[in-house]
């Protein structure tokens, strides 16, 4: 017996609903990808509790394949970021205006 | 409230605590510190929703890999904007972020399928691998593929270009404000 069901998925939707807030109110890239991860954070706490919910393996097998893409993602997303202060100087996204007329 | 109960709620609490003060450092150290505390207390949670495998892969990847790959790049770079964005910018999409999470919330506690209590049960790593390896052995290699797509990529984007550097000083040759407009 640990807790109903709708509690685990309260706590994931809140700390998905922070890292949303990470993602939009920071003007600071390397925030944003932190926010990014924090929602897939939220993703896989609600995938586990799934899993227990229905007795089923899938649900854990899903969060690893979370982890490996959000591992992918947070690399790639770094390495483009300093890619982008080589070029620019800053990661400011509002700095990055060479496309605008 | 059984014992089981009463952790889920402190872990649930020091989770949202930690991913709170993370989100709304403006210094980016401090929030990865502040995250390494919610991952390690995510860890726990999958440990107690019976994910031991998984726990152990969080805190191996979550906490000490990847934020320690951030960390290094916040090393890297030197100056970093430390304000936040004005509300104007993000409120209304916060406001519809918070109706929808209504909504959300509404509609799990409405079902009854919420309300189930779970029951505490534990999938063994040798099960969890076995079950993993017979039936979703092609996703692995799918995401190893990504990995290798991912690498790839990196190094690509790492890699200091001569030819754009020497385009760069063609440039700046002939028009000499073409590269101080670039920096602006």
């Amino acid at each position: 017996m640990i807790v109903p069901l709708g509690h685990v998925f309260l706590l994931a939707g809140i700390v998905f609903a922070l890292g949303l807030f990470c993602l939009v109110a920071h003007r600071n890239l390397i925030m944003t990808l932190i926010g990014v991860e924090v929602m897939m954070n939220a993703a896989a706490i609600a995938f586990v509790a799934a899993a227990l919910r229905w007795r089923l393996m899938e649900g854990q097998a899903f969060v690893l394949f979370i982890l490996a893409v959000s591992a992918a993602e947070i690399s790639l997303g770094l390495a483009l970021v300093v890619s982008l202060y080589r070029r620019t100087g800053s990661i400011d996204p509002d700095r990055y205006d060479i496309l605008k007329w | 409230m059984t014992l089981y109960a009463a952790i889920f709620y402190l872990l649930g609490i020091v989770i949202l605590a930690a991913t709170g003060l993370a989100v709304t450092r403006r210094q980016p150290v401090h929030a990865v510190l502040y995250l390494i505390v919610a991952f390690l207390g995510t860890a726990a949670l999958f440990f107690l929703l019976g994910a031991p495998l998984l726990a152990a892969f969080v805190v191996i990847i979550y906490a000490g890999a990847i934020m320690v790959l951030i960390l290094f790049v916040i090393m890297l770079l030197q100056r970093s904007p430390r304000d936040l964005r004005l509300l104007s910018e993000w409120g209304p999409a916060v406001l519809l972020g918070i109706i929808f999470l209504a909504v959300a919330v509404a509609t799990v506690f409405k079902d009854p399928g919420s309300r189930i209590v779970l029951q505490a049960a534990v999938a063994q790593p040798r099960d969890f691998g076995r079950f993993l390896f017979e039936r979703y052995w092609l996703a692995v290699e799918i995401v190893s593929i990504l990995f290798l797509v991912a690498l790839v990529a990196i190094l690509h984007l790492g890699k200091r270009r001569e030819a754009d550097d020497d385009e760069d000083e063609v440039n700046s040759v002939r028009n000499p404000n073409a590269a101080k407009e670039g920096h602006s």
